[in-house]
């Protein structure tokens, strides 16, 4: 064989596998877990959550499937569905941001980067909001910082218990200072929640970084996480830079922060609703009593 | 001046000082009388300076805002406070540098004061971590806060920071938590709170102790979501862009004026706050001031309502007249 046919053969076989890969992909049967390369049939995968049977690995799932997850069927109701996000900067980089949100919009069919509503976990009424980490990178502009600072108004309000899934970037820097305020006018909202004596707890998802981090995800009563997911306030790069040196190897994993006293419990997405329930029970008789008070 | 730090832009400038600065020592050493001539060199180069001025680029901004210069939180407390204390620690295992705070008084008017410090020379900046903050510094200006709210003082607070620290150590001691938690209790506390943008407002480092009832911001400096390099390296993959996201990033004084943030811009004297820093502090006293005696003139419901409704308002959006389209799940 001459070296021509060595790579003409080698050019082919490549051809051929990434055939068969993508037509595993689209006929949807078969998935391989990206930690392990353990392949699974798809089926057994979201049945058990997206999480690998054999590592255990917690594959990223969107908002509705999070949601489909948690709250009893047919129980969401969503509010706050007619915010849209606009440009209000007329930010543009390599491409401008209104493209870049037309983008997000049809390959998600959200019109930005969170789901708000009110739902009943295992038959307990509770405010949700689930952030999209597909919508550019769940980055927070105005629309999810006004929806979330509604449903917190909302559940104050009604009195309700809060639970908000992070999944999320930071700030989005294409609002420029607009989204930083976002924080702020959050925190604000989740202060008169807690003033009255109402529930919150953020459930931190992989990646929960930045503004996010620095607000409303640090805020819980009860700060949950799921197993092995990033959370931090500076990316690793930026550290790593400043500090020149390695740093260890679960460092921003949600069990590094519970080891350092951020995070009160790692849930596994399997035992999730479980928990939940547990934790919004033992909670009940605290929320009749400010129910009756009111 | 000739150990002034000059800016890149400022260079135009320098022919002119030199040649006031030689007819000064020609002067000095001969009788004439050059006192025209400098008046004319003198006016010829304040309206130089104020040209330059008057038409600085954000990325330029940036420079004037960082200039090493530039009074700083320790300078403003020297010009205009009076029985300055300073106040040390976090109780829980730390004392930052890089954020400071104390009790003065300003005029009549006892008050609380906190800011982030920067350095003036590398050894100073090495004391001061360049002003950023760790979450020790975030949880000291809390603990001291907490303490005005008890005394009923008023807040003054001075941001200048690139940014809160990002190292190991603040991740493990969660700079997320402190700061989110000074967010929230700042929107608790029953007194006054006024922040000063008096350099460079680096992102939530900044907004840490930036939940205010009202942001003034120097004509010269600037407020960031995130600095115009490291925005330039993600979004441009070009640190080199960082000129271009300076501009598109809006952190001037002005045009967060216009985006509902800042309440009032500060003018700087031609040159910059550097160039005549009591001046500086006169503006930044007297805004104080008046801003102070018009909030200490609301109820404490009325104040923490107005500062919620404040920070209510802040983003951009489009609100579609349908209710529309319940997602179905």
């Amino acid at each position: 064989m001459s070296l021509f046919d060595w790579f003409a053969d080698r050019r082919k076989g490549q051809f051929v596998g990434k055939v068969t890969q993508e037509s595993e992909e689209s006929d949807g049967l078969w998935e391989k877990c990206p930690e392990c390369g353990q392949v699974v049939y798809r089926k057994d995968l979201i049945d058990n959550c997206s999480v690998c049977n054999n590592c255990g690995h917690h594959n990223r799932i969107d908002s509705k499937e999070r949601i489909r997850l948690i709250t009893d069927p047919n129980t969401f109701i969503s509010i706050n569905n007619h915010l849209t996000p606009v440009d209000p900067l007329g930010f543009k980089d390599r491409r401008a941001y209104a493209d870049r949100l037309r983008e997000s919009q049809a390959s998600t069919g959200l019109k930005d980067g969170v789901l708000t509503g009110t739902c009943e976990v295992n038959s307990i009424p509770m405010a949700l909001a689930v952030m999209d980490f597909r919508f550019m990178g769940g980055s927070m502009g105005s629309v999810v910082g006004e929806k979330i600072t509604r449903l917190i108004e909302h559940s104050t309000k009604e009195k309700l218990p809060l639970l908000i899934v992070c999944a999320s970037g930071g700030a989005r820097m294409q609002e420029g200072m607009l989204s930083l305020m976002q924080m702020a006018k959050i925190s604000g909202a989740l202060e008169r929640h807690r003033d009255a004596q109402l529930l919150y707890m953020p459930l931190l998802t992989h990646p929960t970084t930045g503004g996010v981090t620095a607000s409303f995800a640090m805020l819980g009563d009860l700060i949950l996480a799921e197993p092995k997911a990033l959370i931090g306030f500076a990316g690793r790069r930026v550290i790593e830079q400043t500090l020149r040196e390695k740093l260890p190897d679960n460092f921003q994993t949600a069990e590094y922060l519970q080891d350092h006293g951020f995070v009160d419990t790692i849930v596994p997405r399997t035992e999730l609703k479980e928990t939940l329930t547990k934790i919004l029970r033992l909670h009940k008789t605290q929320e009749v009593k400010s129910r009756t008070n009111a | 001046m000739a150990r002034r730090f000059l800016l890149e832009f400022e260079k135009p400038l320098v022919e002119l000082e030199n040649q006031i600065d030689q007819i000064r020592e020609l002067a000095r050493d001969s009788e004439v009388d050059v006192s025209q001539q400098l008046l004319q060199l003198e006016t010829l180069a304040a309206r130089r300076r104020e040209e330059i001025f008057n038409a600085l680029t954000p990325a330029q901004k940036i420079q004037v805002a960082r200039h090493p210069q530039r009074p700083s939180t320790l300078d403003y407390i020297q010009m205009f406070c009076d029985d300055w204390v300073e106040l040390h620690g976090d109780r829980n295992g730390t004392d930052d540098q890089a954020l400071i705070g104390g009790l003065a008084r300003i005029g009549e008017k006892s008050v609380l004061l906190i800011g982030q410090q920067k350095g003036r020379d590398t050894k100073e900046n090495v004391a001061r971590n360049f002003g950023m903050a760790k979450p020790g510094g975030y949880r000291k200006a809390l603990r001291l806060m907490d303490h005005a709210d008890r005394f009923n003082l008023p807040i003054i607070c001075f941001i200048d920071t690139p940014g809160a620290y990002a190292g190991l150590i603040a991740e493990e001691q969660g700079q997320g938590e402190a700061i989110a938690v000074n967010l929230r209790e700042m929107f608790r506390l029953k007194v006054p709170i006024i922040a000063t943008v008096i350099g460079e407002g680096g992102s939530g480092g900044a907004l840490g102790i930036g939940v205010a009832d009202r942001l003034l911001m120097f004509e010269h400096s600037v407020y960031t979501v995130a600095s115009p390099e490291a925005c330039a390296s993600i979004l441009w993959r070009d640190a080199g862009k960082a000129p271009e996201a300076a501009s598109a990033l809006k952190i001037t004084g002005p045009d967060l004026m216009k985006l509902g943030i800042v309440d009032e811009v500060l003018k700087e004297p031609s040159g910059g706050n550097n160039w005549a820093p009591l001046q500086a502090g006169d503006t930044l006293k007297n805004a104080l001031e008046k801003h102070l005696s018009e909030l200490l003139a609301l109820s404490t419901s009325e104040l923490r309502d107005n500062r919620y409704s404040k920070f209510r308002k802040m983003g951009k959006y489009l609100e579609s007249q349908s209710i529309e389209s319940e997602i179905s799940v």
